[in-house]
């Protein structure tokens, strides 16, 4: 199908995106790289009057590197990110992750912020974000707030973003120093969205884990000082407690088999 | 900040293939859509318009892209190459197209501008490719007749390790 008809407004300067929100509200949506929001229009799921194309600010292409991690402006996509070498260093899970969200062809124009607007349940951007309790900035006509991971995604295709604010910017903190990180995503195709997407930071044996795609938004838990005979335990614990669901792609019952055994896997392989 | 109006059509040019195109379109049209109708150059597939089977991947600025995500306003000032762009005006394949056609890559070929244009941006790095690699380039891509291994095949003779290209 085709879009519904809609006004196409491209502002040059932030400024400029938060006024016409301001002005538009609920009528209005913001574009980035549209992998998602076009897909949704073409199907008629999205119809809004006004979309605010944010891709051509320049103030929101910076990638900035600093000692404490990488902070990613709104029109980055997400092949920028994944080409830049200093960031990617930084925080190199993310170089990891990026390759399992879309194909090429989506992370040409899908934006790294735009993937956490998006809030999709299965998302792996979302879901290190979470894992490395980074923050996302959001501005409107009224100023500038900044969000932790858990209170920005809220739930399933939802964040606390209000209708009249734009985010400007995600920052994705680097691990400790001293720890070691894994990623693992089960999918039915390389590129898919994940069934079940896993991520860990070890810093000896205190572990950091995070879940995704089973539950409404990702879900991080701590075990410090993590017994390695203690981890089936946890593992089989946590599975229950994420309350899986079954759709087209997995039964629960799978999702919980993955989170065991998969999870099992990664942090074993990360703690060695 | 400009404002585009809806049901009203609005100037737009950009380069298309080498040439400069000036032409209208309405916010709502789809880059796709603005290929196919309003230039012609309808060698450009549409089948899923979500994004997620690959036949209407062009190159925007040298990168491979979905046209059906992208709104042709969208591609104001921009470089767009199309399967149109890959024959010489000789009409001889490129070397890609020509490997396509030996290894049988192709039935039906409405899937093939779209893997062309994803080949053609590897082909541009001027490196070798390994089949691991192809493969993952274009899992973006779906063919519904041929299955893979065939196109796989030709990609490799073009991309891939020396060895094979030097065959
Ligand atoms: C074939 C295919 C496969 C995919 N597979 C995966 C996958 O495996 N994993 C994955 O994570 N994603 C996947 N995606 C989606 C991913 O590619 C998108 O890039 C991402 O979800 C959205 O980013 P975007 O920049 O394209 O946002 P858009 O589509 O432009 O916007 C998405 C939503 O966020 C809002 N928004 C965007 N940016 C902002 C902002 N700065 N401020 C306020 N609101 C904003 C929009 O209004 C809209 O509601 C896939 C997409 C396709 C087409
Ligand atoms: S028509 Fe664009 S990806 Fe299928
Ligand atoms: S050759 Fe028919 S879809 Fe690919």
């Amino acid at each position: 199908m085709k879009p519904a008809p809609f006004s196409l407004l491209i502002p040059d300067t932030i400024d400029e995106a938060v006024s016409a929100l301001a002005e538009y509200g609920d009528a209005a949506r913001v574009i980035a790289g549209g992998q998602s929001l076009m897909a949704m229009m073409n199907m008629r799921l999205a119809e809004p009057d006004y979309l605010i194309d944010i891709a051509r600010i320049n103030e929101l292409k910076r990638i900035e590197v600093t000692p404490k991690g990488v902070s990613v402006g709104a029109a980055v996509t997400q092949s920028a990110l994944a080409s830049h070498a200093e960031a990617m260093a930084k925080v190199p899970l993310i170089a990891e992750a990026l390759t399992h969200v879309g194909h090429v062809q989506t992370r040409n124009r899908g934006t790294v912020c735009g993937s956490l607007c998006h809030a999709d349940p299965s998302a792996e951007l979302p879901l290190l974000l979470c894992l490395l309790e980074g923050t996302v900035t959001l501005r409107s006509t009224q100023g500038e707030r900044t969000l932790s991971a858990e209170s920005f995604q809220t739930g399933m295709l939802s964040t606390a973003k209000r209708a009249d604010e734009i985010v400007v910017s995600a920052f994705f903190p680097a691990a400790p120093k001293n720890a070691r990180t894994g990623f693992h995503e089960i999918a039915r195709r390389h590129g898919d969205f994940a069934i079940v997407a896993l991520a860990c930071i070890v810093e000896e044996r205190s572990v950091r884990f995070a879940v995704g795609g089973v539950g409404d938004t990702p879900l991080a838990v701590n075990w410090p000082n993590l017994d390695p005979a203690s981890l089936d335990e946890k593992l089989n614990a946590l599975a229950w407690r994420l309350g899986g669901y079954d759709d087209i792609h997995a039964s629960a019952r799978y999702r919980r088999e993955l989170i065991r055994r998969a999870g099992a896997t990664l942090i074993r392989e990360t703690m060695l | 900040m400009r404002t585009l109006k809806d049901g009203q059509k609005h100037p737009i040019s950009f380069t298309l293939n080498g040439e400069e195109v000036d032409a209208y379109a309405e916010p709502r049209t789809l880059l796709c859509d603005f290929l196919r109708h309003e230039i012609g150059a309808s060698g450009t597939h549409v089948a899923c318009e979500h994004g997620v089977c690959g036949a209407c991947t062009v190159l925007v600025e040298g990168k491979a892209v979905r046209s059906c995500l992208m709104l042709a306003a969208q591609a104001e000032g921009a470089t767009v190459e199309t399967i149109e762009s890959l024959s010489n005006t000789d009409d001889e394949f490129d070397d890609l197209q020509a490997a396509f056609h030996e290894h049988f890559a192709l039935q039906c070929g409405f899937c093939t501008p779209g893997f062309l244009m994803t080949l053609t941006m590897l082909k541009r790095t001027g490196r070798r490719y390994s089949e691991a690699e192809i493969r993952d380039a274009l899992s973006g891509n779906i063919c519904r007749c041929t299955g893979y291994k065939e196109i796989v095949d030709a990609a490799l003779t073009v991309l891939g390790p020396d060895s094979l290209a030097a065959e």
